[in-house]
């Protein structure tokens, strides 16, 4: 499979990545040899395997329900850039 | 016929709940509704680096409790996966939610309307996490945006497009509604956001096998909308088509102000989610133990409470239905029942008619002051001629106001009914003599007069004798002689 340049604008653009030329190039090359790699791992036969989505096999792991756990207003925004009123302060997400 | 009945309606919703939890479903900050901005969050619901997400058990027990009512299977192993967008709502870049392989999955829900009953395929149900809430400032460049909602545990309810009307998506919804709240997993309301529906809507010429190209409504929060919305845009696609033109696969917005559906302006690569695995989660693992504990632990549904009422106290099916809407509901009636068994029929219509026009804003069936001993009492005094159905709503009114027991109010308002023939007598004797012209009339053949000699006789006795008998005394002397 080969990844084509406007796959790499598609998926800089998805991330809100800015590239530039010489990065789109460069990108284009780096992702083609990481799914080179992807598609040697397919030779092998994994018919009957169950995909494995975790590297530690683990399971049972829930919370009871329980609200004990809130940072302080003052922490909560402390890293916002802007805010207002208690609110975050964002550029306008137009919807409508 | 008109060009819209050469179409065929197919319409598939998607029903979000909030799960009734007190935390969050990755993380134990709390979930209340309503409070300042920005005050039940912690580092999980942030986003913030290192902060690893933990499954909420009781949101797990809420989901299964739904798969289970709506006959879906309960898959023993099912997955987390990130699905991945741009909000600033949701501060992660992803929500995490369940792709392929979701809790629940093939259920079904049948939908009874006048004229048909439709089994309604349940396609899946999963877990997901809420977003934050944005609110954009008219007239400013800035949107201002509260993640106390970011993490409120959501299950998302699919079915297959099995609806073929707006009718009948409103009583699919009407039904999974009550289902919700019955099974205390949903507080169900829909103003305030916790129960949603998005309708995916399309036509196809009747025989048409393939399906049309499907418009989706999002976010619409009262039946009402959901049933005009979707009028609107099946008229808006029929239209589209007879004039020659394609409908365009896209997601739409509901006016109800002006009653139409608009593009949602979007670019195209918004639907690219790309999931995958949450490497933050484990497999969610539902043993049998678990899976029988939460299914011995389930309610009667509202399907199966309307059966048995109709069933065990000869209740109409609308009767039964007005009752089973709300389990509170069905609950105070049952409860009336054990304080007066005899006519449950009765009861049934003082629930429906009276008391439920007590219950509106503040007032629940909980906190009316009428409680359902004090109902069953006001329906027995009925029964036994004590009172008359017309004294009988006098001394519900009076209940409603102080609280007091019915036999208090009969007592002290002097509300007995006159059942003793003599002073009923001496009443319509003195009736006769001051109207001999409607006496005569009545014996030359205006027989219809004898509501009108009935009326004047509740009006002198100020509305305390008991109807059957001035009925039958006023024929016996009008007809008599």
């Amino acid at each position: 499979m080969e990844i084509s340049r406007e796959q790499v604008l598609h998926i800089a653009r998805l991330a809100r990545l800015r590239l530039g030329e010489d990065e789109v190039a460069g990108f284009q090359k780096d992702l083609n040899s990481i799914l080179g790699y992807v598609d040697k791992l397919r030779e092998l036969d994994t018919t009957g395997v169950e995909p494995t989505t975790h590297a530690v096999p683990i399971d049972g792991v829930l919370r009871e329900d329980v609200a004990d756990q809130r940072l302080s207003p003052d922490a909560i925004l402390g890293n916002a850039p802007q805010k207002q009123e208690g609110y975050f302060r964002v550029p306008k997400v137009v919807e409508d | 016929m008109s060009v819209y009945d050469k179409y065929e309606v197919v319409i598939g919703l998607e029903v979000h709940c909030q799960l009734l939890t007190d935390s969050k479903i990755f993380s134990s900050a709390p979930t209340t509704f309503g409070a300042a901005p920005n005050t039940q969050v912690c580092e999980v619901d942030l986003g913030l680096p290192g902060a690893l997400p933990v499954l909420n058990k009781q949101a797990v027990e809420f989901a299964i409790r739904a798969g289970l009512a709506l006959g879906c299977e309960i898959r023993p192993t099912s997955q987390f996966a990130r699905k991945n967008y741009f909000y600033p709502d949701l501060p992660k870049g992803y929500q995490i939610s369940q792709h392929v392989h979701p809790i629940c999955e093939h259920g079904s829900l049948t939908v009874e309307l006048e004229s048909l009953s439709r089994r309604v395929r349940v396609m899946r149900i999963h877990m997901e996490e809420d977003a934050g809430k944005s609110s954009h400032l008219e007239g400013k460049p800035v949107s201002l945006v509260d993640l106390n909602r970011a993490g409120v545990p959501l299950i998302e309810i699919v079915s297959e497009p099995d609806l073929r009307s707006s009718d009948e998506a409103v009583a699919y919804l009407k039904e999974l509604h009550s289902i919700v709240v019955y099974l205390g997993v949903c507080d169900g309301n829909m103003e305030e956001g916790s129960f949603r529906c998005d309708a995916n809507v399309s036509v196809r010429l009747h025989g048409q096998a393939e399906l049309g190209t499907r418009a989706e409504l999002k976010n619409i929060n009262s039946f009402k909308f959901i049933k005009d919305a979707i009028n609107y845009e099946v008229r808006r696609q029929i239209d589209l088509i007879e004039a020659g033109q394609k409908i365009v696969q896209e997601t739409r917005l509901y006016n109800p102000n002006k009653g139409v559906t608009f593009s949602m302006r979007s670019k195209e690569e918004s639907h690219d989610y790309r999931y995958f695995p949450e490497p933050d989660l484990p497999l969610l693992v539902i043993d049998s133990a678990w899976l029988e504990r939460v299914r011995a632990a389930m309610p009667e549904l509202p399907a199966k409470k309307r059966a048995r009422f109709v069933e065990a106290y000869d209740l109409g099916a609308h009767d039964a239905e007005v009752l089973c809407a709300s389990a509170p509901v069905a609950d105070y009636f049952e409860a009336a029942i054990e304080g007066y068994a005899k006519n449950p029929k009765v009861l049934a219509n003082w629930v429906i008619n009276e008391l439920l026009r007590e219950v509106s804003g503040d007032q629940t069936i909980d906190t009316v002051p009428v409680r359902p001993p004090q109902l069953a009492r006001l329906v027995e005094l009925i029964d036994t001629g004590v009172l008359s159905g017309k004294l009988a709503k006098q001394v519900f009114e009076a209940m409603v106001e102080s609280g007091q027991e019915a036999d208090a109010i009969v007592e002290e308002k002097g509300l007995v009914q006159v059942s003793d023939e003599g002073a009923i007598t001496q009443i319509i004797d003195e009736i006769f003599e001051q109207n001999p012209g409607q006496v005569s009339a009545f014996r030359e053949g205006k027989t219809t007069l004898i509501g009108w000699f009935v009326g004047q006789v509740m009006k002198q006795s100020r509305g305390k004798a008991n109807p059957q008998i001035v009925n039958d005394l006023l024929r016996a002397k009008l007809e008599g002689q």
